[in-house]
């Protein structure tokens, strides 16, 4: 039982590790320890009961019943409990496991916080434990190349800049054949909207660009993306623990947005991107909230349905259930907005997962784990057998998920656990049904 | 017998106190000075209607989601922490020791109901150890300070319960728990048993973060 019983082969972890020695450890985790963390991680490693009551919270837990090993708490006891324990003074081969868990089998999630008497923040653990991995060069090939790209070329796909201008126009020539006044307004200064993606959208699912640009164009929207970099909002660095360029490209979003003088941003349906404006990236850039409005498209469009903005042609083919993303619901309670914009769009009831609103399963995808590549992608889906359990209890065939990370974690749920049912982004089922004059 | 008694509850007790009080003050100046030299971007999301709400809610039995996915614990919890506090404070034993060394006198409760309470402690504890030996993902957790909390807790009760029931050697007895009080006593600053010191402020944190940052219940 543990992570040496199940350690996957990296080639990022096992080179990572190769370089390492015993020395290099101690003098590393001790400078994150001692230069990083402060009373925080030395009250929650104190006052951990060790009482097991977040071992219902996880659905890693949940889906390997009677392992204790993936437990939350569990998680900590072969990880920061280790490293703390015997002061860093661990040899290479027990950074491995240390990396595979804190990268792999943990989502970030936080829904332990619902479960622990005293407060205990396991994700705040975990992430200060992949600071520590990051630190040591030992990361997860897959993550570690957006990363790098990050650290490249300010996106996280190694998006060329005249690719990224080139696949926007691209966009509006298509959406242009649907809606003939339709622009994808570049650089407009002093627009109401900013909108920002993440950069898988111009690399391989570009339909959601063509969709954003065909609602706000309905909806009357002044807005704009900008040609320069800082237009992808999504931060992978966040969760290899590099917070350096963490800060980095999250101040560079923030610039280009205020570069154009607009008076918001807003984002795509992303989760982890929006983690990274309100939570992380922020405060490592010394700002307590971000230094310009940003709101996430589930407000957006909310917005847009109370300001009667958004026509609609027909209701979607109900019922459906909803997944709550973590990162926007547990992490900035959207929820009830959500719900409200869903039950406008679907014809038919929301039937409701067992854990919902801010008690949410993770899609098991989140947190980096997705990006961690295929070494991982076997242990991920077996970690969501929970979270199928739950979709599949729904009876229903439609799952409205509002985060592209979700999306790709779900498409393997549903696929591997034969539930059947479909994934839709917001943004799908208004495009869908809205009103479009006829051309 | 007489000796060794006016030791343990003299110039002993005095240590005990004194350790238990300095050493929480001290642990919690230490604690609060490392936060803000080192946890700025959390210590600036502190807030007292968050932090309230948070405690609030957790202090309200099976409100909690974590507190209803697990009964047994919640109820053994809550019942445990009620009558350790509850027990020892309101005892008639007690409070005349603080009658007869500071002239303090308070409410009392019937010595036949802090029996009661006494064995609810010790059942407690026993179920708290049921759980690190047998269930699965308690055990895989429990380190030697998990036990040692353990049993510096329930050696005051257990000590005191044969005491006042005279099963075994009264006078030893007495003397026993009057030290086994104040180790526990003396522990509280330097063992798991610092969360009475310090679960207030992580528990208020993270509803600072909840409520402040994330819009989002903690329970």
């Amino acid at each position: 039982m543990g992570i040496q019983e199940r350690l996957i082969e990296d080639v990022g972890l096992r080179r990572g590790v190769s370089r390492l020695t015993p020395e290099i450890i101690e003098k590393i985790v001790n400078a994150v320890l001692k230069g990083e963390t402060g009373a925080r991680l030395k009250t929650y490693a104190e006052t951990c009961m060790r009482c097991g009551l977040c071992s219902e919270a996880c659905h890693y837990a949940l889906s390997h019943p009677g392992d204790p090993s993936y437990t939350p708490a569990g998680k900590v006891h072969q990880t920061m409990s280790v490293l703390l324990d015997k002061k860093g003074r661990v040899d290479p081969e027990a950074i491995y496991g240390i990396a595979q868990i804190a990268y792999t089998e943990c989502n970030l999630c936080r829904r332990c916080v619902h479960f622990c008497p005293v407060g205990i923040d396991t994700g705040y653990i975990m992430s200060t434990v992949r600071r520590i991995c990051h630190k040591l060069g030992v990361t997860p090939q897959y993550i570690q190349d957006t990363s790098h790209s990050h650290s490249a070329t300010v996106n996280q796909m190694w998006v060329k800049d005249d690719e990224w201008t080139d696949t926007l126009m691209w966009q509006e020539d298509e959406a242009r054949d649907e809606l003939p006044g339709l622009r994808i307004p570049l650089d407009k200064e002093g627009a109401d909207i900013y909108y920002s993606v993440i950069a898988p959208e111009p690399k391989f699912r570009t339909q959601l660009i063509y969709q954003a640009a065909a609602i706000m164009h309905m909806a009357g929207a002044d807005w704009t993306m900008t040609s320069e970099p800082g237009w992808d909002n999504s931060d992978m660095c966040m969760f290899t623990g590099d917070f350096e360029m963490m800060g980095r490209i999250k101040r560079v979003h923030f610039e280009s947005a205020q570069k154009l003088k607009v008076k918001r941003i807003v984002m795509g349906e992303c989760g982890h991107a929006f983690r990274s404006i309100y939570d992380m990236g922020n405060r490592w850039d010394a700002w307590k909230m971000s230094p310009i409005p940003v709101i996430h498209s589930i407000a957006y469009f909310w917005e847009l349905m109370t300001e009667g903005k958004i026509k609609l042609a027909k209701k979607y083919p109900g019922p459906v259930t909803v997944h709550d993303p973590c990162n926007v619901v547990r992490g900035r309670g959207l929820h009830e907005k959500l719900r409200e914009l869903v039950r406008f769009l679907v014809d038919g009831d929301i039937i409701e997962t067992a854990s919902n609103r801010e008690h949410n399963l993770c899609c098991t995808a989140g947190g980096g784990v997705i990006n961690c590549g295929p070494p991982f992608k076997n242990v991920r889906v077996a970690g969501s057998k929970a979270k199928a359990d739950e979709l599949k209890a729904t009876g229903v065939k439609t799952i409205v998920a509002p985060c592209h990370n979700c999306h790709g974690g779900l498409e393997d749920t549903v696929h591997a656990y034969k539930l059947g049912m479909e994934i839709k982004f917001l943004g799908d089922i208004i495009y869908e049904c809205m009103e479009k004059p006829e051309v | 017998m007489n000796a060794a008694y006016e030791f343990v509850t003299g110039p002993l007790a005095w240590l005990a106190w004194g350790i238990f009080l300095l050493g929480s003050a001290f642990r919690l100046a230490s604690m609060y000075q490392l936060a803000k030299a080192k946890d700025a971007p959390s210590l600036a999301f502190m807030s007292w209607s968050y932090s309230l709400r948070s405690i609030v809610n957790w202090l309200i039995p099976f409100n909690a989601l974590g507190w209803r996915k697990s009964p047994a614990m919640t109820v053994a919890t809550f019942v445990f922490h009620i009558c350790l506090l509850v027990a020892p404070i309101f005892l008639v034993a007690h409070v005349m020791l603080w009658d007869q060394f500071f002239g303090v006198s308070y409410v009392t409760i019937p010595d036949s109901v802090t029996d009661i309470l006494t064995l609810v402690v010790i059942g407690a504890c026993l179920f708290f150890a049921g759980r690190r030996f047998l269930q699965p993902d308690v055990r895989y957790l429990t380190t030697g300070k998990d036990w040692l909390a353990l049993v510096i807790v329930l050696a005051p009760f257990l000590t005191g319960f044969l005491a006042y029931h005279q099963l075994l050697d009264y006078d030893l007895m007495v003397i026993l728990h009057v030290v086994a009080g104040e180790i526990m006593l003396a522990a509280i600053p330097f063992t798991r048993l610092s969360h009475m010191v310090f679960a207030v402020f992580t528990r208020a944190y993270m509803g600072s973060e909840f409520g402040g940052v994330r819009h989002a219940r903690d329970w």
